[in-house]
């Protein structure tokens, strides 16, 4: 029934679903208290093993749901307009003096400015230190770790995101873990938290205009056997700054790193 | 055992070698509590590189160690620590830049040298581009995490003389900044030189 062009055609027009995005995004329902419809800018539903990318404006709010509480979403952000300005994990940690993110958090840049703001967070169980999965540690933990196969592979899957704007294996930095926790102890160990917590968010606006790289996978720790990453929605919407930004100046070295945000998109 | 390289690397300098598989790299912290920023790459393929994240997810511990194995971004071992009489060394404080500077300390510091710079200067020598540079490791450095998440530079553990030894697994670029950072007690507020020597 697709020997002929005529009946491929018609076999690849029947096939037609329900996509994962929602097009137009303006026609989002799953949405914050007090967002209008006509400002979302992006709505998408990211299975376990998937992967998106898209860039937002300066302002634009990016809400992660972990809608059935056992999501692992890897992120890596850069500056748009130049992808070599990119995520500094270690920075992130250092100059705030924490090492675990949650309300207020800002995600800072190797050029010592901000490129995403925590502005709510009802997870706080995120992980700077663990990075993500590669093909070899799949492999070895599912048996096929490919992107090819059915235990994707973190690291690979940011390759790809990556790769549709333009940048490459160099490009992918240390990444961050959102709704799966590690935790120090004194001795430097570290404990995993994989605990299921349904209907958890984290909402960063974005302080310049941003390429960010998402993908869904297992954290490195996950000790499961099976594969196991649920879904996780997307949803981004332009919002007015307030006048008076109350995440500019909760400490010394985040004022400075505002400071010099706004001297760069001035 | 033939001594490939033997030299002082001076207080606040860059360093970049090919440490081929097979090879011990010694340092030495001669005047004790200096900071070594280093970041490794697959000699042979150059996005294949040093990964902090990796590293302290497999031993599951964030400090390195006699025995830790150095892991790239794809999970292979690139270096191991063979010997060490500083207890620990860091790989999550990351390295120093001017653009960090003027957070952590103020604007005042913006000319001040650092290690990104050190990073950049040697390492485009060798092809290398501000987008390659990762976490790093930092030799003799003290970054301990509080029970609430706090983290940061604290007074160092190492001593003049303290050394670490780190056997190459594959051929390794080896990029080094002696750290020039004044500001914290990475290097007792002192840079100093440290000694480099290659083995094989």
């Amino acid at each position: 029934m697709t020997s002929t062009l005529e009946e491929a055609r018609e076999h690849a027009r029947r096939q037609a679903g329900v996509s994962p995005l929602t097009i137009p995004a303006t026609s989002a329902t799953y949405l914050p208290d007090g967002v209008d419809a006509g400002t979302v800018l992006w709505d998408e539903a990211v299975p376990g093993g998937g992967y998106s990318a898209r860039v937002l404006p300066r302002d634009a709010m990016l809400r992660v749901t972990d809608v059935e509480g056992d999501a692992c979403v890897q992120l890596l952000v850069c500056s748009a307009a130049n992808p070599g300005e990119r995520l500094n994990v270690a920075d992130t940690v250092k100059v705030q003096w924490q090492a675990y993110l949650g309300p207020d958090a800002l995600l800072l840049s190797d050029m010592g400015r901000v490129l995403m703001t925590l502005v709510d967070d009802t997870s706080a169980r995120h992980d700077c230190l663990c990075g993500t999965s590669n093909k070899r540690s799949n492999d070895g933990r599912y048996g096929d770790g490919s992107v090819s196969g059915p235990a994707p592979n973190g690291r690979d899957l940011l390759v790809l995101g990556a790769a549709k704007h333009g940048l490459g294996r160099v490009d992918v930095g240390p990444s961050i873990n959102l709704f799966k926790s590690v935790r120090v102890a004194g001795d430097g160990s570290l404990a995993f938290d994989g605990a299921v917590r349904a209907g958890t968010h984290v909402q960063l606006r974005a302080e310049m205009d941003v390429l960010v790289v998402l993908a869904n996978t297992p954290h490195p720790l996950d000790d499961r056997p099976d594969y196991t990453a649920t879904t996780v929605r997307l949803t981004a919407w332009r919002a007015p700054r307030p006048d008076v930004d109350p995440f500019r100046a909760t400490s010394p070295e985040r004022l400075r790193a505002f400071q010099n945000t706004e001297e760069h998109v001035r | 055992m033939s001594v490939v390289l033997d030299e002082v690397l001076a207080a606040r300098a860059p360093w970049a070698h090919v440490v081929n598989a097979g090879e011990t790299l010694e340092i030495v912290d001669l005047g004790g509590n200096q900071a070594v920023d280093c970041i490794l790459y697959d000699a042979h393929d150059h996005a294949h590189r040093y990964s902090a994240a990796d590293t302290v997810t497999a031993q599951r511990n964030i400090f390195l160690v006699a025995g830790t194995q150095l892991l790239s971004n794809e999970g292979v071992p690139m270096m191991t620590i063979t010997a060490t009489t500083c207890e620990y060394h860091d790989t999550i404080g990351g390295a120093c830049s001017r653009e960090s500077n003027t957070l952590r300390y103020g604007h005042h510091t913006a000319h001040q040298h650092a290690c990104v710079d050190n990073f950049l200067d040697a390492g485009s020598r060798h092809g290398l581009t501000k987008r390659d540079l990762v976490s790093n490791i930092n030799w003799f450095m003290n970054v301990p995490v509080g029970a609430d998440g706090t983290l940061g530079i604290v007074d160092g553990i190492s001593a003049p003389g303290l050394a670490v030894s780190v056997r190459a697994e594959i051929d390794v670029l080896v990029l080094i900044s002696n750290c020039p950072q004044i500001n914290n007690p990475c290097n007792g507020f002192d840079p100093t030189p440290v000694q480099l020597r290659v083995t094989g």
